[in-house]
């Protein structure tokens, strides 16, 4: 048994009691306030739109890109709400994905074919499959929520030099691919430094680097590169954000699975 | 002054034109084998055939209207009417935030279902371009749609109607003899004025969706015809028909549970005609990257006597794989069997991989079987084939 092991048990040990102590979210009251207060530093944001490159990486470093565009909008004691466009691979150009995340019902999920002027509607299973090739899954691009998950405080440690807390946390949606996460939230903004995914049998699948933040409107830190590396078919994934814009005239309305045939 | 203003205004609109407008689209090489020596003696084993489709796009006043003209052209080796042109899209659209308009020729989309679309009737199957029905000819329409809480209601004025295309004789896939010209019930012929009505909305888990369509048949009649000088003709009948329609589909989990059901007057006889099913989705199957989808569906139809109406009391069951890689690689196989008949029967695989940003291959398979000397397969029987595209999007 490792060093870390052994905390999560002592840990889990030690929390049983607190359970259901905070509203209806489970899990240790140590691991739980860092979650709040991770999701409260990042509420207010709004709206935003990103210009997003997608760098795909098999294990023989052959190399494909991605163009994407994202709309994000923040939507009050809910999941957000995403669309999503794609510029390229041109034989996908125009493909819009729209989800409505949310805390802990299934994603509402929606895909244009541009080709068939078809708007699909998209199971809820498909949030563990993954995201157009690449090593993000569906439920990696959905929207934080602290309803998703049941946490357990696993200890303190340095990432990327900043001082983190290691949480455990545990899907509590269905259809995850996951059993659990492990999360480094910095202590200085409770950004999100690294994450680790393990699978369903519990063996660790992917690790996920956040890097490069950045802060808008004096308040809200995004990763300008998201490194998604698997580690049992080395194969990665990175997300660069290339613009990010906030406070742009995006409204409820620009969400409508109506809208999908709008997009280019 | 005012003509500087506006000379200059032009000068702006343009240069904003110039900016936004942007040249896409795609261009295919096509090489189609059939398995099977020809029915009948005009026909061939092999049709190689190229197309392209560029798209031109251009937005104005913050993309609240947009332009945009696709043309289409194939040239086919051996059949004439194969080789064809097409506007897929010619199309003004204008947007608001509860309501759109889009006036121009364009394709519209209804229904849920995979094996057969009954509901979607706004746009004419192109059925030389693909012999699964999907590719569709450009419709000529003035569209209103308006966006409320209560789901999406559209109208459609249709002022022109386009012709289903059928192979040429020299071309397979077609009756024993080449379909020939369209005769119409209405006197306005393809000028017939028709309209369409439909309601989509989204509530909660479920997809809802209602249409109402009048006016000129997108599926004909075929009906046999002598001549004054003897000689024998088969030709498209277009009969003015009412239909109402219905959609639906639930999500249930991994579940997609689909249907659609229409009613249509007006042809040689009045029919309702239903499909419904189920699609199941199921990733990462065995721990590895890929995903299954099975796909179930029931088909039935009142008809006894349409060679369209192939979908009478049928069942397609399918799977999909998708691999989930870079290239986005995927099969679909199914199977249709006629439940009235054993020996009638078809089969299709549809597999296609990305080769780079821009290149795409597809090999396409289409098997059919049926000793039944009435149903519409039996004509193709000898057409099984097998194709291999490869396309470039630019």
């Amino acid at each position: 048994m490792n060093f870390l092991s052994r905390i999560v048990l002592i840990t889990a040990l030690g929390c049983t009691a607190s359970y259901g102590l905070a509203s209806e979210i489970k899990g240790d009251e140590k691991a739980i306030a860092i979650a709040k207060e991770r999701k409260a530093r990042d509420t207010g944001w709004g709206a935003n739109e990103a210009k997003v490159l997608m760098l795909l990486k098999n294990s023989q470093g052959k190399e494909a890109t991605r163009k994407l565009e994202v709309k994000s909008l923040e939507v009050k004691d809910d999941g957000d709400k995403a669309l999503t466009v794609f510029e390229s691979p041109r034989d996908v150009k125009g493909t819009a994905f729209l989800s409505f995340s949310h805390a802990l019902e299934a994603d509402e999920q929606w895909i244009f074919l541009p080709a068939l002027k078809r708007v699909k509607r998209i199971s809820s299973q498909s949030k563990s499959g993954p995201f157009v090739g690449s090593e993000f899954a569906f439920e990696d691009m959905t929207s934080y929520e602290v309803e998703k998950f049941s946490y357990t405080f696993l200890g303190e440690e340095e990432v990327n030099g900043e001082a983190c807390f290691v949480l455990k946390q545990v899907p509590e949606y269905d259809f995850s691919g996951y059993s659990y996460q492990k999360v480094w939230i910095d202590k200085s903004h409770y950004r999100v430094q690294k994450v680790e995914f393990f699978d369903r049998k519990e063996s660790l699948l992917k690790t996920l680097y956040l890097s490069d933040y950045k802060q808008y409107k004096n308040k809200f830190w995004r990763p300008m590169k998201s490194l998604m590396r698997n580690v049992q078919t080395k194969k990665s994934t990175s997300l660069i954000t290339e613009e990010l814009t906030f406070d742009t005239d995006l409204q409820e309305s620009d969400f409508d699975k109506n809208r999908l045939k709008r997009v280019r | 002054m005012i003509r500087k203003a506006v000379a200059l205004s032009l000068i702006v609109n343009f240069t904003s034109f110039a900016n936004s407008a942007e040249l896409t689209g795609s261009a295919g090489l096509d090489l189609r084998y059939y398995l099977q020596d020809s029915l009948y003696p005009q026909q061939e084993r092999t049709y190689a055939s190229a197309y392209l489709s560029p798209e031109i796009y251009a937005e104005f006043n913050d993309g609240q209207d947009t332009l945009i003209f696709n043309p289409f052209y194939r040239v086919d080796e051996h059949d004439s009417e194969r080789t064809h042109g097409d506007i897929r899209e010619l199309q003004w659209a204008h947007y608001r935030d509860t309501w759109e308009t889009k006036v121009g020729i364009g394709k519209v989309f209804w229904g849920q279902t995979e094996s057969v679309h009954l509901v979607d009737i706004i746009n004419q199957t192109d059925s030389v371009e693909s012999v699964d029905g999907e590719a569709k000819l450009g419709q000529p329409m003035v569209n209103v749609s308006y966006f409320t809480d209560y789901g999406n209601f559209s109208v459609f004025v249709l002022p022109y109607f386009r012709e289903r295309t059928f192979q040429s004789t020299e071309g397979r896939l077609r009756p024993p003899l080449a379909i020939s010209d369209a005769i119409y019930e209405s006197s306005s012929e393809e000028s017939n004025l028709d309209y369409a009505l439909r309601w989509q909305s989204s509530i909660d888990d479920w997809e809802v969706g209602l249409s109402y369509f009048s006016g000129t048949t997108r599926e004909p009649e075929l009906i046999t015809q002598i001549s004054d000088s003897g000689e024998l003709s088969i030709n498209p009948y277009y009969a003015q028909i009412e239909q109402v329609g219905v959609d639906l589909l639930k999500v249930s989990g991994a579940w997609l549970l689909k249907m659609e059901s229409i009613y249509r007057q007006g042809q040689s006889e009045d029919f309702a005609a239903l499909v419904a099913g189920f699609e199941y989705t199921q990733e990462g199957v065995f721990g590895s990257r890929y995903g299954l989808g099975y796909l179930a569906e029931y088909q039935y139809d009142e008809r006894d006597d349409n060679f369209f109406a192939i979908a009478q009391n049928d069942m397609m069951l399918g799977l999909r794989i998708m691999a989930n890689d870079i290239a986005g690689s995927e099969i679909l196989v199914g199977f249709v069997q006629d439940l009235d008949a054993t020996s009638t029967y078809s089969a299709y695989i549809e597999a296609s991989s990305r080769l780079s940003a821009n290149w795409r291959w597809t090999l396409d398979g289409y098997f059919f079987s049926s000793d039944d000397q009435d149903d519409p397969f039996f004509f193709l029987r000898r057409d099984d084939h097998i194709q291999f595209s490869l396309e470039y999007y630019f």
